[in-house]
């Protein structure tokens, strides 16, 4: 479906909420459309059972919606079934990782960005505590793009894992997460993507990427919040180690000893979040249905848009590259990212302000934080003339 | 709200903030640091007999901060340092006059954290 203004208008009533405010902070976590709001109550109203081994209908048909939602999942990023772990959200997908990949490297570096989100960031400090290796930061360049020849420069052959973000969430840089992989390749490293902030807005095929492993969070989506993906290769999962161990995870158990079952299971212990994966799969089928390539179109249009006015306004500083995904962070000056988010939200007009989780890369700005808006394709230009209307009387205020 | 939030008294401070600067000779200091905003505040203070001479506070943040943090340091002045422990999260959001949102208490609250930091710890 094309997204035109009109469309868009209709698609809009799917999203009950979107009636009393105007939604700029998609990056945080999306709204939900009505569609996946009534599959989960369809669930807990009319087959909430246990998933596996349930021997009545219900079960029966709770586990295929499970179950389904797997294929739905991998057949939306190019992966087969058994290579989609359920998790929290794309920070656990990467705990998993920091806490099992050791067996697996070769190498004594750890390659991130300074774009990173502290959920990439945390985790492999605290890895490289624990196992002596080293965190070496690919630089963003004064235009806030990515500096791809310091890249060239740092994954080298002492590079055990290359671990970015596909898209900033704090300035909406989108990095060639494609070409690093190559990199990484070219040197027999491992590489993870963090995909939180990507897939809602583009296609993603791992296979094409060819990623090792590759992270997201099913409620930046249109999905339900505590529900996340773990991709990876079916041949490195099977070599790592289970990350939480219990009930059915396990092949079989004695007083002494267990086996692990096979994938994805091993990684999955405990009932899951059952009404997560059937959002989720709900909230695909909808991003399916409109095509995610209308949706990077239609964002496309509205991006330039708002940074065409954003620009315009005096006193504005933008921190977001020029070519950018559906995010722009700025600040006005002489007036906190705070106050501006206070004043907008007078109007509710929800907007965030602060350090994103990028406490490092706004040290290395200059700055304590940021306000930001970020785009969905639920987002109309009326939104956008909102924002700037607010913006000018947050200057007004403070000119007092 | 937002004409009763963003008063005039209120962005004077934020423009002007009182006791804003260093201090040097300072017996007594605390560093804050608001992880849900990268916002942050130093406080020094020369305390005599346990009575707060002189008080500079830096840093950076938004308007009710910096209002917060003036109106605060102003107060305490000549005050001992029980007195001081003992002021509450209500007593200094009072000074401010304006209606706080709990969603930035936090910035309005940070000002005391620190105060009662430097002179407790």
């Amino acid at each position: 479906m094309k997204l035109t203004d009109e469309n868009v208008m209709k698609l809009k009533k799917d999203f009950p909420i979107l009636k009393n405010i105007v939604y700029l902070d998609s990056a945080a976590t999306t709204q939900k459309p009505k569609q996946v709001i009534e599959k989960i109550k369809d669930y807990y109203e009319n087959y909430n059972a246990n998933i596996h081994r349930g021997l009545y209908k219900i079960s029966q048909r709770a586990t295929e919606e499970y179950e389904n939602s797997k294929k739905i999942v991998a057949s939306f990023i190019n992966a087969s079934k058994d290579e989609i772990i359920y998790t929290r959200n794309a920070t656990e997908s990467l705990n998993l990782l920091a806490y099992t990949i050791k067996p697996l490297l070769k190498g004594k570096n750890i390659i991130l960005t300074e774009l990173e989100h502290h959920s990439n960031l945390v985790p492999w400090q605290q890895f490289c505590r624990e196992y002596g290796f080293s965190l070496k930061f690919i630089p963003i360049n004064e235009d806030f793009t990515l500096d791809m020849d310091e890249a060239r420069e740092l994954i080298n052959k002492d590079t055990a894992i290359l671990s970015v973000t596909h898209i900033s969430n704090a300035i909406g840089t989108i990095n060639d997460v494609k070409e690093l992989i190559q990199m990484a390749k070219k040197v027999n490293a491992l590489t993870i993507i963090d995909a939180a902030q990507s897939i809602p807005h583009r296609k993603i095929d791992v296979k094409d990427l060819n990623a090792d492993f590759l992270v997201f969070s099913g409620h930046k989506m249109l999905g339900p919040t505590g529900i996340g993906v773990l991709y990876g290769k079916k041949e490195l999962l099977n070599q790592l180690q289970p990350f939480l161990y219990g009930g059915d995870m396990i092949n079989e158990v004695t007083f002494q000893n267990a086996t692990w079952n096979k994938l994805p299971e091993k990684f999955e212990a405990g009932t899951p979040n059952i009404a997560g994966a059937i959002g989720l799969a709900a909230a695909i089928d909808y991003l399916k249905n409109i095509g995610i390539e209308n949706i990077e179109e239609r964002e496309k249009e509205l991006f330039e848009y708002a940074m065409k006015k954003m620009k315009k306004i005096k006193g504005i500083k933008i921190y977001s590259p020029k070519i950018s995904s559906s995010i722009i962070s700025f600040n006005l000056e002489g007036i906190h990212s705070h106050d501006i988010a206070t004043i907008l939200d007078s109007k509710n007009i929800c907007i965030r302000a602060g350090h994103h989780c990028t406490m490092p890369l706004m040290n290395k700005l200059g700055i304590a934080g940021t306000a930001r808006l970020s785009l969905y394709f639920y987002n109309t230009k009326e939104d956008i003339d909102s924002l700037i209307q607010g913006l000018e009387e947050a200057k007004k205020i403070f000119k007092k | 709200m937002i004409d009763s939030m963003y008063r005039e008294h209120i962005l004077e401070l934020y423009k002007h903030p009182r006791n804003f600067g260093n201090l040097e000779n300072f017996t007594h200091a605390s560093h804050l640091y608001n992880a849900s905003c990268g916002d942050d505040i130093t406080i020094r203070m020369i305390l005599e007999n346990g009575v707060v001479r002189e008080v500079k506070f830096t840093g950076r943040g938004c308007a009710l901060f910096m209002a917060s943090a003036s109106l605060l340091t102003s107060k305490i002045k000549n005050m001992g340092k029980k007195e001081i422990m003992k002021i509450t999260p209500e007593e200094s959001i009072s000074l401010l006059k304006i209606p706080v949102s709990s969603v930035r208490m936090k910035c309005a609250l940070l000002p005391l954290e620190a105060i009662q930091k430097a002179v407790g710890g």
